[in-house]
């Protein structure tokens, strides 16, 4: 029912990030109504004033916006989303690509591994 | 009022033995605080002070400003840590009798907690498991609509998947205007849903931070955090 939580960080900063790569991956579109505070904490477990820490935080990073009266909503920002899409991934890529560097692959072995990985998946837009 | 339960100096001796020595304390509204600590540190008998089931030898204790009295029992929530209710009554009759007790419990909210925790109204209380009767206590104390919630030791007892529904029921009912207090050794269970955690040590607030704040520097959970500190 519960998430679960890296013990070693703040929660709320896990909260974030996994926030974050629902707007991302679009789980969360671009414009969507997200819930009540109380009802997003209760769904992940964890306490509605560290749920609401984590959504100040996206609304700083202007990926959130409040209304007043009618809730929480995303971006409409699509750049904004895309970007940061862009900047994540490559920052995916290069921990992953010094991950394989500590374990001796050249970026060419990588990049044929990946592809050999990749190959006969269907793809996903 | 900008705090719910205050503390000053609070003291209790029981005979030759200090149960508490000393704490100061300041908890506001909306929070909910998980009051840590090993056997023996204090626990129990802060949050008896609360609920005015002991004096204080010196210092002070208030709720809302108010000293522990009729006046603050009607705000405050109390989960004892002991079987206390009469075991011959049948569940529906607790209910009933919450209801005739205090103006603040909700019968709908009980009910409907009774039924998603499999617990039959008709069931005799003390023909339940320990853990099952755990559960009846716990969700007769969560079905009022307190101010301040004191909970000794509420899911020591019950099973896991108990555990997680009793957790969700506290993170659904939380509110801005309520506080709720839960002592417990199961740090890990309770941790994702806590704000903020008190330490006792032999009678004394060794810390008083909050959750994210102890991860955060000490770079471990609370859990870890208090193996450390409370290591044999």
């Amino acid at each position: 029912m519960s998430e679960q939580f890296d013990s070693s960080r703040p929660i709320y900063a896990q909260l974030v990030e996994r926030l974050k790569a629902k707007i991302l991956a679009g789980t969360y579109p671009p414009g969507g109504h997200l819930d009540s505070v109380r009802d997003m904490a209760a769904a992940a477990g964890v306490n509605p004033n560290t749920m609401q820490r984590a959504l100040a935080q996206l609304e700083t990073e202007g990926l959130v916006r409040t209304e007043r009266t009618a809730g929480r909503y995303v971006t409409e920002d699509t750049m904004l989303i895309e970007q940061l899409r862009a900047a994540t991934a490559e920052k995916f890529a290069e921990e992953f690509l010094e991950k394989m560097r500590g374990i001796g692959y050249s970026p060419a072995q990588v990049a044929e591994l990946l592809a050999r990985q990749t190959k006969g998946e269907p793809n996903h837009e | 009022m900008s705090e719910l339960l205050t503390c000053e100096g609070l003291t209790k001796h029981y005979g030759a033995k200090t149960a508490l020595d000393g704490v100061d304390l300041h908890i506001g509204f909306g929070k909910i605080v998980g009051l840590l600590g090993p056997n023996g540190s204090g626990k129990t008998t802060l949050i008896k002070l609360a609920n005015g089931l002991l004096q204080p030898d010196s210092g002070s204790i208030r709720i809302a400003g108010m000293k522990p009295g009729v006046e603050s029992k009607a705000i405050v929530s109390y989960l004892p840590d002991a079987d206390w209710l009469p075991g011959w009554m049948r569940v529906e009759q607790l209910v009933k009798m919450f209801g005739d007790f205090y103006k603040d419990f909700d019968p709908a909210r009980a009910n409907e907690m009774l039924a998603n925790l499999e617990l039959s109204p008709k069931d005799v209380l003390k023909t339940l498991s320990k853990g099952n009767r755990e559960k009846v206590q716990l969700i007769l104390a969560m079905s009022r609509n307190a101010r301040l919630y004191l909970l000794d030791e509420p899911i020591g007892g019950v099973d896991p998947a108990a555990r997680d529904y009793i957790l969700h029921t506290i993170l659904s009912n939380y509110s801005k205007d309520a506080t709720v207090l839960i002592s417990t050794h199961l740090i890990e269970d309770i941790e994702p849903v806590l704000d903020e955690a008190i330490f006792l040590k032999e009678g004394t607030v060794f810390a008083h931070r909050s959750v994210d704040e102890i991860r955060e520097n000490e770079g471990m959970s609370v859990d870890a955090y208090f193996r450390e500190v409370f290591k044999c």
